[in-house]
C-alpha cells in the first residue's frame, strides 16, 4: 500500500484560538462557552458524544454558523474584524458528505473556487487544481464526476478543494463518517500526511485511534463544553474527569 | 349522424383553412408562447431568488404576486392587463403582441417561480455550505452551484408549464389582432364561424397536439433519464488507483 502524495508537501498553518464560544438555538444553549486552542501546525482533534456540541464549535470557527458570543482569533487576531469570506479562504472546511457538486468533474470541483473566489484565468485554477488534485492521488480522476468515484475518492477530492484555496487552518468535520470501513484508512492516511505538512487542523472525530497517533491536543467535549483538553496520551490514558471516563469505556 | 360528421370533419374546409395555420398560425403561436416562457422564466427566477431570501420584505411581495397570479383565471388576466396596457397605447406597447406576451409572461412566471422554487429548495443544504465554506458568496454559490443543479431537477415540470403557455396563448385573440397576427386559435374560430362549421378548428386542434405531444413526450423521456442518472454511473475507468490507498470502487 502507498501513501498519498500530499507527502513532502509543507503548509503554512497559522495559529487559532477560540475563547468563550456561545451559541443559541432559540431556547436551547448548544455551545456554553467553549474554549479551543491550535498553535500553528498542530492537530486538534475533538471528540465526544453526539450531541456535545462539537460539530457546532468547529462551524462557529469559519462563520458557518454564527455565534451567540466569543472571540476567534486566527494567528493572534480577531476574525471578527474579518470579511466572513476571507474568513472562510483562510480556514478550509471538508465535511462529512463530502458535499461534492455532482455535475461537475473532480477538477472543476477543485477548480470553482480558484476561479471565482480567487479570479484567476482559468488554465492557472486548472493547473492548481490538477497539482492538487495529485496531491491527494487522484489525478488520474481529474476527468471524473462525483458519482464515479468511490466515497473515499470522494472525500479526498473534496480535501483538495479545500487545499487548494491555501488555507492556514483546516477544519474537519466527521469527514470518515460516512465511509465504507475499509475506505477510512486512505482518507486518514492522507490527513495524518497533511499534519506532518505542518497544517494547522482541528478534527472532530469518531476516529480514536487516529486521535491517540496524530493529534498534539485532545480536547473532550461534552453538554457544551470542553470538559478535559491535552495531550492524547493524559486523555486516553489517565482521564481526569468521570464523564471523559465514561465516555471512553463506551467507545474503546 | 352524416351531419355530425360533416360538422367536424368536412375536409374542404380543413384543406381551405390548413395552409394559414400552418404558415403563420403556427409561427405567432410559437413566438408567443417562447417569448412569454423567456420572459416568465426571467420573472419567475427572481420570484424562485426572492421567494427563498431570509428577508421577510423580499418574500413577501414575491408571496403576494405569486398568489395574485396563480389565482386569477388566464382570460381575465390577459383581458385587465392586454386592455389595460394596450389602451393607454404606450410606446411599443402598443400593438397586441407585446401586450400579450406581457400578460403571459406575468402569469406563467408565477407558476415558474414556484417550479424554480422547489427546485433550488431540493438541493442539498451541503451544496451551498460546500460554497459558502471556500468563500463563495451567497449569490456565486447560488447563481454557480445551486440553481444550475435546482433548475435540472425541475426541467420536466418546466416543460409542462411550457405546453400550458402554448395552450393559453389562444387567449390573445380578446386582444384584437388583425389577419397577419392571428395565431392558432384565432385563424380557426374565424373560419369556424365563417362556415359554421367545427372543421377548421379540429385542424387547428390537430396543430396544438403537433406542438404539444412531441413535448409531453420529451418530459416522459428527461424525466426517465434523470432517474437513470440518479444511479452511480460505471466507473468509466475501473483500474486500482496506482497512487491511492485505497481499491478503485468495486
Amino acid at each position: 500500500m502507498t501513501t498519498a502524495r500530499a507527502a513532502g508537501q509543507r503548509y503554512r498553518g497559522a495559529s487559532l484560538r477560540a475563547r468563550d464560544i456561545r451559541m443559541r438555538f432559540g431556547p436551547v444553549e448548544v455551545l456554553r462557552g467553549a474554549d479551543l486552542d491550535a498553535a500553528a501546525g498542530e492537530v486538534v482533534c475533538v471528540i465526544g458524544p453526539s450531541g456535545s456540541g462539537k460539530s457546532t464549535l468547529l462551524r462557529c470557527l469559519n462563520g458557518m454558523e454564527t455565534r451567540t458570543s466569543g472571540t476567534v482569533l486566527l494567528d493572534g487576531r480577531d476574525t471578527a474584524d474579518l470579511d466572513v469570506n476571507v474568513l472562510r479562504q483562510r480556514v478550509g472546511m471538508v465535511f462529512q458528505h463530502f458535499n461534492l457538486f455532482p455535475n461537475k468533474t473532480a477538477l472543476q470541483n477543485v477548480a470553482l473556487a480558484l476561479t471565482h473566489v480567487k479570479k484567476m484565468p482559468r488554465e492557472r485554477a486548472a493547473e492548481i487544481a490538477l497539482r492538487r488534485l495529485g496531491d491527494v492521488g487522484l489525478a488520474d480522476r481529474a476527468g471524473h464526476r462525483p458519482a464515479q468515484l468511490s466515497g473515499g475518492q470522494q472525500q479526498r477530492v473534496a480535501i483538495a478543494r479545500a487545499l487548494a484555496m491555501e488555507p492556514e487552518v483546516m477544519l474537519f468535520d466527521e469527514v470518515t463518517s460516512a465511509l465504507d470501513p475499509e475506505l477510512v484508512k486512505g482518507v486518514l492516511e492522507l490527513m495524518a500526511e497533511l499534519a506532518r505538512g505542518g497544517m494547522t487542523m482541528i478534527v472532530v472525530t469518531h476516529e480514536m485511534g487516529f486521535a491517540r497517533r496524530v493529534a498534539d491536543t485532545v480536547v473532550f467535549m461534552d453538554a457544551g463544553v470542553v470538559v478535559e483538553a491535552g495531550p492524547p496520551e493524559q486523555i486516553f490514558e489517565a482521564p481526569a474527569s468521570p464523564r471523559l471516563a465514561k465516555f471512553l469505556s463506551q467507545v474503546l | 349522424m352524416n351531419d355530425l360528421l360533416h360538422n367536424f370533419f368536412d375536409w374542404e374546409l380543413i384543406r381551405q383553412v390548413l395552409p394559414d395555420l400552418l404558415t403563420y398560425g403556427l409561427a405567432n403561436t410559437l413566438m408567443l408562447a417562447v417569448a412569454s416562457a423567456l420572459l416568465g422564466s426571467v420573472i419567475g427566477m427572481v420570484l424562485a431568488i426572492m421567494g427563498l431570501s431570509r428577508r421577510r420584505w423580499a418574500r413577501l411581495p414575491a408571496r403576494v404576486y405569486t398568489d395574485l397570479f396563480r389565482g386569477l383565471p388566464a382570460a381575465l388576466t390577459i383581458l385587465m392587463v392586454g386592455e389595460g396596457v394596450f389602451s393607454a397605447q404606450v410606446g411599443w406597447l402598443a400593438s397586441p403582441y407585446p401586450v400579450a406576451v406581457l400578460a403571459l409572461s406575468l402569469m406563467s412566471g408565477a407558476y415558474i417561480g414556484e417550479i424554480f422554487r422547489s427546485g433550488i429548495q431540493s438541493v442539498d443544504r451541503g451544496q451551498g455550505e460546500a460554497c459558502r465554506a471556500l468563500g463563495l458568496t451567497h449569490a456565486q454559490s447560488l447563481r454557480l452551484v445551486v440553481v444550475p443543479q435546482g433548475v435540472r431537477r425541475v426541467l420536466p415540470a418546466l416543460v409542462n408549464q411550457f405546453i400550458a403557455i402554448i395552450k393559453d396563448s389562444s387567449l390573445v385573440y380578446f386582444l384584437g389582432l388583425v389577419t397577419s397576427q392571428r395565431e392558432l386559435f384565432r385563424i380557426g374560430q374565424d373560419e369556424a364561424v365563417a362556415s359554421g362549421n367545427l372543421s377548421p378548428l379540429l385542424a387547428t386542434g390537430l396543430c396544438y397536439l403537433i406542438l404539444t405531444v412531441p413535448l409531453t413526450h420529451l418530459v416522459n423521456h428527461i424525466d426517465r433519464r434523470m432517474r437513470e442518472g440518479s444511479r452511480p454511473a460505471p466507473a468509466a475507468d475501473d483500474r486500482p488507483v496506482a497512487t491511492a490507498t485505497e481499491g478503485a470502487p468495486a
